[in-house]
């Protein structure tokens, strides 16, 4: 991944910022421009709050490039409290815990391998949610 | 709209693996100079080439001068059409938009991709570009992770084992023996099946379709120009393509292959034909879930009950509705954009009764289906044999 495409999806990679239909309220991540509940082109941005559950996940033991020296890794689907799905590894959770229904949270990680030019790409993963009495 | 008026004249193909001292232009070249034969070399007006990876893979863009260049067909009209893993029979359905429309007469549709000469890793990445760049593939997710997320959902909600997946693929190997242009031409047993290693739990090698090279090509041509020339024609009696989102996060519903119900729905309205008429179905057998989700979405069973249908052998080529009659993806081999050429040359051959010893007796309607990526594009086909 090259600097420029790193840098503009700021919003999206550290902050999970989405946007929000101005005429249904529709919560959708990543951001596009026409609503898929109604059909209106009018957004705003709306930060996802991180919070959520594996709605599905798998072991990931033949990585595409650029991600080899993490393999292998877990990846999920993650049902986001707001309501979207999202695609993303999970991260400092033990293999036998990964379930269907796992509460996870949201976390800024290294989500592949350095660019050649150098980028160090950060992004989102999910880990297992800490209850908030241990924070 | 329908394509009454379209026929399949002539088919060619490679044989699918991996072909260390073949190019890509030489196995486009070779099938579709083996169809145009097939064809009984009438004069071609254009050409559509389906092919996904040839940029990444080969350094190749550029395929229809390429391709029409070196089958000695320089100055045609000539285009490539890419849709993922469904850019072989999105092919196919232009072509079968210029012959009805009028626009050509006689137009052939090569399907060609050469995988085996990257290493995996640069193999993988390229094939997760038929998901989402930035929210799948750039989050590390392979195309085959995601379709063990469809795998794993789909246990999950509907109580299914993994073992339970087996029949599709002992099935697509049994039929691959028949085969003499299939990749893998012998069987599996369930134990081999229930022991093979994890590509992306709970995706294994033999629920997985192979990396390899290949290529396909069909003739078309109206009906009325197929008679004129004298040719044994299939007809093309629906190709319909339908859409969903790019990413699996987008679903609605992840579960039903949207797609592919729309595809389906417009395939089966075309050609005025219900799920019960067809002989065999073609499916998309990239993965087994894939032609579970096909065949649910399809109308073959109802949601959570496809995996049934390998179960009590109806997929067989005696069964209720005989799928992947020539191996499928997974045994014949699953060179990405030839795949659905590959399908309809197979369905080509069986509805002309030259399919050997695979042959599904009294066909007469067959259907194939062409997924690209997972399942944002869906192609339906139905043929129908003519006497």
């Amino acid at each position: 991944m090259n600097a420029p495409h790193t840098w503009r999806q700021q919003a999206q990679r550290y902050l999970l910022e989405g946007v929000q239909c101005t005429a249904c309220d529709h919560r959708m991540f990543p951001p596009r421009a026409v609503c898929t509940e109604c059909g209106a082109a009018s957004m705003r941005p709306h930060r996802f709050c991180g919070g959520g559950e594996v709605y599905s996940y798998s072991f990931v033991y033949h990585p595409p490039a650029g991600h080899e020296e993490f393999a292998p890794y877990p990846v999920a689907l993650v049902r986001l409290d707001e309501g979207p799905l999202v695609a993303a590894q999970l991260t400092d959770v033990a293999t036998d815990d990964v379930a269907i229904g796992l509460r996870v949270e949201m976390v800024t990680r290294r989500v592949r391998e350095d660019s050649a030019d150098g980028v160090i790409v950060y992004g989102y993963k999910f880990r297992p949610a800490i209850p908030p009495a241990r924070r | 709209m329908s394509n009454p008026g379209v026929a399949i004249i002539g088919v060619g193909q490679t044989v699918v693996g991996e072909h260390w001292g073949r190019s890509l232009r030489d196995l486009a070249v070779d099938a579709l100079l083996s169809a145009i034969r097939d064809a009984g070399s009438p004069r071609i007006a254009s050409l559509f080439v389906g092919n996904m990876m040839a940029g990444e893979l080969t350094g190749q863009a550029h395929l229809g001068a390429l391709v029409a260049d070196f089958a000695g067909l320089r100055g045609i009209e000539a285009v490539r059409v890419e849709a993922a893993c469904g850019s072989g029979a999105a092919a196919l359905r232009l072509g079968c938009m210029a012959v009805g429309s009028g626009a050509a007469d006689v137009v052939a549709v090569v399907g060609v991709e050469k995988m085996t000469d990257r290493p995996a890793a640069e193999v993988t990445a390229s094939l997760a570009m038929a998901a989402d760049g930035d929210y799948e593939a750039r989050q590390g997710l392979s195309f085959v992770a995601l379709n063990a997320l469809l795998m794993r959902r789909y246990m999950h909600e509907h109580g299914v084992r993994r073992e339970e997946f087996a029949p599709f693929c002992i099935n697509a190997h049994r039929n691959a023996v028949g085969n003499a242009h299939a990749m893998f031409p012998f069987p599996i047993s369930a134990d081999d099946f229930s022991r093979a290693r994890m590509i992306a739990d709970p995706v294994s090698l033999l629920d997985s379709s192979p990396v390899c090279d290949g290529a396909a090509a069909v003739i078309l041509a109206s009906v009325d120009t197929a008679r004129a020339l004298g040719r044994r024609a299939v007809r093309v009696r629906a190709s319909a393509v339908g859409t969903d989102t790019i990413a699996l996060h987008d679903r609605g519903d992840l579960l039903e292959l949207r797609g592919a119900v729309t595809s389906a729905a417009r395939a089966y309205e075309q050609a005025g034909v219900k799920p019960a008429d067809i002989d065999f179905f073609e499916v998309h057998d990239a993965f087994t879930i894939l032609s579970v989700l096909s065949l649910e979405a399809s109308g073959f069973a109802k949601r959570g009950e496809a995996v049934r249908l390998g179960l009590d052998d109806e997929i067989g080529l005696d069964g209720r509705i005989p799928i992947t009659t020539m191996g499928g993806l997974k045994a014949r081999g699953h060179p990405v954009g030839a795949t659905g050429m590959y399908q309809l040359v197979e369905a080509t051959l069986q509805l002309r009764g030259e399919a050997g010893a695979n042959q599904v007796r009294n066909a007469e309607l067959g259907m194939t289906q062409n997924i690209g990526g997972s399942g944002a594009t869906v192609v339906t086909t139905i043929l129908e044999a003519v006497a």
